[in-house]
């Protein structure tokens, strides 16, 4: 085992102890990145050779001369007896939709390719002051737009540890990608609909959606403004915990954070779960799918390796005195999706406007008749097809004449999904359960190609966690086996408000009950 | 069944949205469109109370949790040089850009 490979739990514990040194330790991550990162997203990158498919393609910018000198400031703090902070040393890479001071934060679009952040996010800013090494920015898909990375302008895009054959799922894949390779224990993501749980559960890592207003989103590209989670990615629940401790919380910069105390959330991880009431809802157990030749909307049964993951892990929380609920309802699951696709599309067509070539960014080569051509041929040569094709429906459902049809009616549904979980969720209701325990996604890792171009299959890739983001409650996926293809199968959680504390004690208690588990000793592909 | 979105309207839109398409990829994006569009309309099988009230967002702001808007104080901007050298093209502290179309109204 490399030094690359102990969680950030044990690093910043051997840091303290003078065992190593974040030198070292930063050192032996470039190294790995080294190994098997191949070259990084770049526009016009030309034909995949042989060795990129066998590559994991997760950077866009590697800042080794910065990392360096974070990690010497941290041993500089350490050998003096300063406090070094609750990350001191641990490795992080950013996905590029977060803006870092003088670097380059390009959101993996053409139009900000030559952008360099002016200023730094506040949850990056957070985990910096913690001692946290930053190694560069990881790839996603265009403005986070979509489930794979295929999208990113900046290819080759990641591929999938576990089978490099395979998508890393997205958008934040270059995160979960990075932290599954060992290039880091951890990584800031974000999700909107699902963009942080999906890839860590493609790529067999832990990854937490916050409560919407936890994390904030300042110094964070936006996509949908009432959607947007930034969270962790990380190998275990541990290490999960520990970098929300740092990046959760009220930020003046940013007024949909609450000013609600963050909880202790490492101190929560050793608490038993007896007496947790953990529910399964049948209307995460079915999915619906678009049949390619029909057009029309077809339920069918979860994959029976994703389904018996869930439900054994049911069996080993009921083991350790959890109750379980069942029947759970929450009818208006299905229709996360169909909601989406409208609230998500106003808001990001609204967030894409600000890119014209004017203040930032890409403008086109003139000369120009006048503005608007300049307008146009740049947004033309800047954006690929999946924002072109979010600003395109957002302004269609927004219309003064279909906001009634659409608008008005997704914020409605919205509404029914946010009631689903206030029920199921209530002290005083029929269920009142504390977590509900569902899949992460309705399949494993998609082979590369084989959904990209259809935006509406690769929307319903998000079916199960879509709900969470309308409803604003936190969900953490954990890793929860491998299939018959070796390809890991995620589980999630889902609480109230502000309760991720629950979410991590039993996620923790899960990881405890299955620690013995062959498939815990597999590695992905390209670290055998 | 016939495409919701035209082509007619798709060029609407797609002025509207200051946009340029090659034919290729405006047919591909307008054909997805429509079949976005197949499933938005999923949302009108829904029986809806009109009393419901749309949610702007998922979490509740009640006023205990929520910040109060910061004094309306104006700030310098800490380095003014380093916000103008982003744009594509400036000179003497203004950003270029070029003729503003203009109509003279009647």
């Amino acid at each position: 085992m490399e030094l690359c490979d102990l969680s950030a739990f044990v690093i910043t514990q051997q840091l303290r102890q003078k065992k190593i040194s974040a030198v070292e330790v930063t050192e032996s991550a470039l190294k790995r990145i080294e190994a098997v990162d191949g070259r990084p997203g770049m526009l016009d990158a030309g034909s995949l050779t042989a060795e990129d498919e066998k590559k994991v393609h997760a950077f866009i910018t590697v800042t080794t001369e910065r990392a360096l000198k974070q990690a010497a400031e941290v041993d500089r703090k350490l050998a003096a007896g300063e406090d070094p902070g609750l990350l001191a040393g641990v490795p992080v890479t950013i996905k590029d939709i977060f803006c870092v001071k003088d670097t380059p934060s390009t959101a993996a679009s053409k139009i900000l390719a030559n952008f360099t952040a002016p200023y730094t996010a506040t949850p990056v800013e957070r985990l910096e002051k913690a001692g946290a090494v930053v190694l560069g920015k990881v790839n996603l898909d265009e403005f986070t737009y979509g489930s794979s990375n295929e999208s990113s302008a900046f290819q080759p895009s990641p591929r999938n540890p576990w089978n490099t054959g395979r998508v890393p799922g997205g958008s934040s894949g270059g995160s979960a990608a990075s932290v599954a390779a060992g290039e880091a224990p951890l990584s800031l993501g974000t999700d909107t609909a699902g963009s942080i749980r999906q890839p860590a559960s493609f790529c067999g890592v832990v990854g937490l959606k916050p409560t919407y207003g936890r994390v904030s989103r300042y110094g964070l590209i936006a996509f949908g403004s009432s959607l947007d989670c930034p969270g962790p990615v990380a190998r275990n629940v541990s290490d999960a915990a520990l970098m929300m401790q740092v990046i959760a919380g009220h930020d003046a910069h940013d007024s949909t954070t609450a000013n609600v105390p963050v909880m202790d959330y490492v101190k929560s991880l050793d608490q038993d779960i007896r007496g947790l009431r953990i529910g399964l809802s049948p209307d995460y157990f079915r999915i619906a799918f678009p049949n390619p030749q029909t057009g029309e909307y077809e339920i069918q049964a979860l994959p029976a390796e994703i389904e018996t993951a869930v439900r054994r892990a049911a069996e080993l929380l009921a083991a350790q005195g959890a109750e379980i609920v069942e029947n759970v309802p929450m009818p208006n699951t299905k229709f996360g999706i169909p909601a989406y696709f409208v609230i998500s599309r106003v808001e990001a067509a609204s967030n894409l406007h600000r890119f014209d070539g004017v203040k930032y960014g890409y403008r086109a080569k003139g000369p120009f008749q006048d503005l608007t051509q300049m307008y146009r041929r740049t947004r033309g040569e800047g954006f690929g097809p999946q924002p072109k094709l979010r600003i395109l429906m957002g302004m269609y459902v927004s219309a003064a004449q279909y906001s009634e049809q659409y608008y008005k009616r997704a914020l409605q549904v919205r509404s029914m999904i946010r009631r689903d979980f206030e029920a199921a969720f209530d002290p005083q209701g029929e269920h009142k359960v504390d977590v509900l325990l569902t899949p992460t996604c309705p399949t494993t890792a998609f082979q590369m190609g084989a959904v990209y171009g259809d935006s509406v299959l690769m929307q319903y890739a998000d079916q199960l966690t879509v709900p969470a983001n309308h409803a604003g409650v936190p969900g953490l996926s954990i890793p929860a086996g491998l299939d018959q293809d070796g390809l890991p199968i995620g589980i999630q959680l889902l609480g109230p408000d502000y309760r991720e504390d629950i979410l991590f004690r039993v996620g923790r208690a899960y990881e405890r009950a299955t620690e013995n588990d062959a498939w815990r000793s597999e590695k992905p592909q390209v670290l055998r | 069944m016939t495409d919701q979105i035209t082509p007619e309207v798709f060029s609407h839109l797609v002025e509207l949205a200051a946009l340029q398409l090659d034919p290729a990829e405006g047919e591909y994006i307008r054909r997805q469109l429509n079949n976005q569009l197949k499933s938005i309309h999923e949302l009108e099988a829904i029986p809806l109370d009109n009393s419901l009230a749309p949610a702007l967002h998922g979490v509740p702001y009640p006023a205990e949790i929520s910040a109060a808007p910061r004094a309306d104080v104006w700030q310098a901007c800490p380095d003014v040089a380093a916000i103008l050298s982003q744009a594509p093209q400036f000179e003497d502290g203004y950003i270029i850009v070029p003729d503003i179309p203009h109509t003279n109204l009647e």
